[in-house]
């Protein structure tokens, strides 16, 4: 069996400049956090995000955005951190705002294969703007495009050495989703466990998506 | 009762047994407090679960369990955890019977402006766009006016949230119902006249010949 443990460091070694990387997490919750730091350490700049949004000043990927990493990014919100409105007003880095189930659609056509979907959301405001309309059974709806990533960095509770994943309570959100749409994917594990130890039943999502667990060493 | 206590009670009158809720943040979670015991709402968190119950006591938190706003939650007997793919597609897919949020903006059409202000704060849609356009009902639930200034308008200066969306408007002041012909003042709020809610109001107001008073009296 490949082995995919690695530690918080080499998971952080991955991610090089210019990169589009997907953070899971809604307001730091199921966020990989001790990847994040490492990242932080690393200081490595000018990445694209796609994250549902970033976090706080001192919590989740807004620690990344406190230290000026991102050249873009793709959110749904920003307002728990004023640092992403600052660069955002100043012009130092381009956010486009996606409603947070568009941005959950977008991510899934990047990873199930999807050339892009329909969603009345956005219709008549500034989402629209741009985008091909069409009307459907007497329902106006916009077209939203595929995202992928060329990492994402997942969290996850339980993991087993296969990656086969675990997410307690609200920590799964935009993680099992993510895992799907990027070409390397790194999982960061609260507890590893051996494979089998998982029931099949209890899996959430499936570790053939997972190239990387990252855990302390 | 202090203005947002009258509005969260009134919202919770609206509700019905065996409804699915989404309360949006800040004013709007309020509405769970007065929601009677015997009836049966469902409470979606668009972060992903049905079934939020009530804060938990100091000390007893979670951050594995919180709700929209991050903040710590708990979740009833009957619930249930899931991704945000599950999560937006109950809310787009029409299987939230309402969703109560706050505005900056309302007008006569039943557009709503609550993600931005050009130049000077940009929190972001998050799932507000999606909320609105999805709920079978939208209730939006504020104070009337902000710094004395109408927020109920004959047309949203700010950018939209939702074209022609909302349903219910309930203030302190009053329970307005946006209609085909207009805003039409169906309640008044315990301590208003309808004169107090005209000079406040932007928008033409159609005066309900039913006109009714609030009933949220302790």
């Amino acid at each position: 069996m490949i082995n995919k443990i690695i530690s918080i460091k080499d998971a952080a070694e991955k991610v090089h400049e210019g990169m589009t990387i997907m953070i899971g997490g809604i307001l730091a919750i199921g966020t990989p956090e001790k990847i994040i730091d490492a990242l932080v350490e690393r200081n490595v700049k000018n990445l694209n995000l796609i994250c549902d949004d970033t976090g706080f000043p001192d919590r989740g990927v807004g620690k990344m955005v406190v230290n000026k990493q991102f050249k873009k990014m793709i959110i749904s919100h920003a307002g728990t951190n004023p640092e992403t409105a600052r660069q955002m007003n100043s012009g130092e880095t381009e956010v486009e705002l996606v409603p947070m189930g568009t941005l959950v659609e977008r991510i899934r056509c990047g990873g199930y294969g999807l050339g892009g979907i329909f969603t009345p959301t956005g219709v008549g405001t500034y989402v629209e703007i741009g985008k091909e309309k069409r009307v459907i059974d007497g329902k106006e709806y916009l077209f939203e495009t595929p995202l992928r990533a060329d990492v994402a960095l997942i969290r996850a509770s339980i993991v087993d050495k296969k990656g086969n994943m675990v997410f307690n309570k609200t920590m799964k959100n935009f993680n099992p989703i993510m895992a799907t749409a990027a070409d390397l994917v790194i999982v960061e594990a609260d507890k590893v466990v051996e494979v089998g130890e998982i029931d099949p039943e209890g899996v959430m999502c499936s570790g053939i998506f997972v190239d990387y667990i990252a855990i302390d060493q | 009762m202090d203005a947002r206590q009258v509005i969260a009670k009134r919202v919770a009158q609206l509700l019905k047994d065996g409804d699915v809720v989404n309360l949006g943040i800040g004013l709007p979670t309020l509405v769970a407090n007065y929601v009677p015991e015997d009836m049966d709402v469902t409470f979606q968190s668009e972060n992903g679960f049905l079934g939020l119950g009530a804060a938990p006591a100091e000390g007893e938190e979670d951050w594995e369990l919180v709700n929209a706003g991050g903040m710590p939650s708990s979740i009833v007997p009957g619930g249930m955890f899931f991704d945000s793919l599950t999560s937006f597609g109950i809310i787009r897919g029409g299987h939230v019977d309402a969703t109560v949020l706050g505005a900056m903006e309302v007008d006569e059409k039943g557009n709503l402006a609550n993600w931005k202000i050009p130049g000077k704060m940009v929190p972001g849609m998050g799932g507000a766009m999606d909320l609105v356009v999805g709920a079978k009902t939208v209730v939006v639930a504020m104070v009337h006016t902000q710094k004395g200034n109408p927020k109920i308008l004959k047309k949203c200066k700010l950018p939209l949230t939702a074209k022609e969306e909302v349903d219910i408007i309930v203030t302190e002041m009053a329970l307005i119902r946006v209609t085909k012909d207009g805003l039409v003042l169906e309640e008044l709020g315990p301590e208003a006249t309808v004169e107090d809610v005209v000079a406040a109001t932007e928008a033409e107001l159609i005066i309900s010949p039913d006109l009714k008073r609030f009933g949220v009296e302790d």
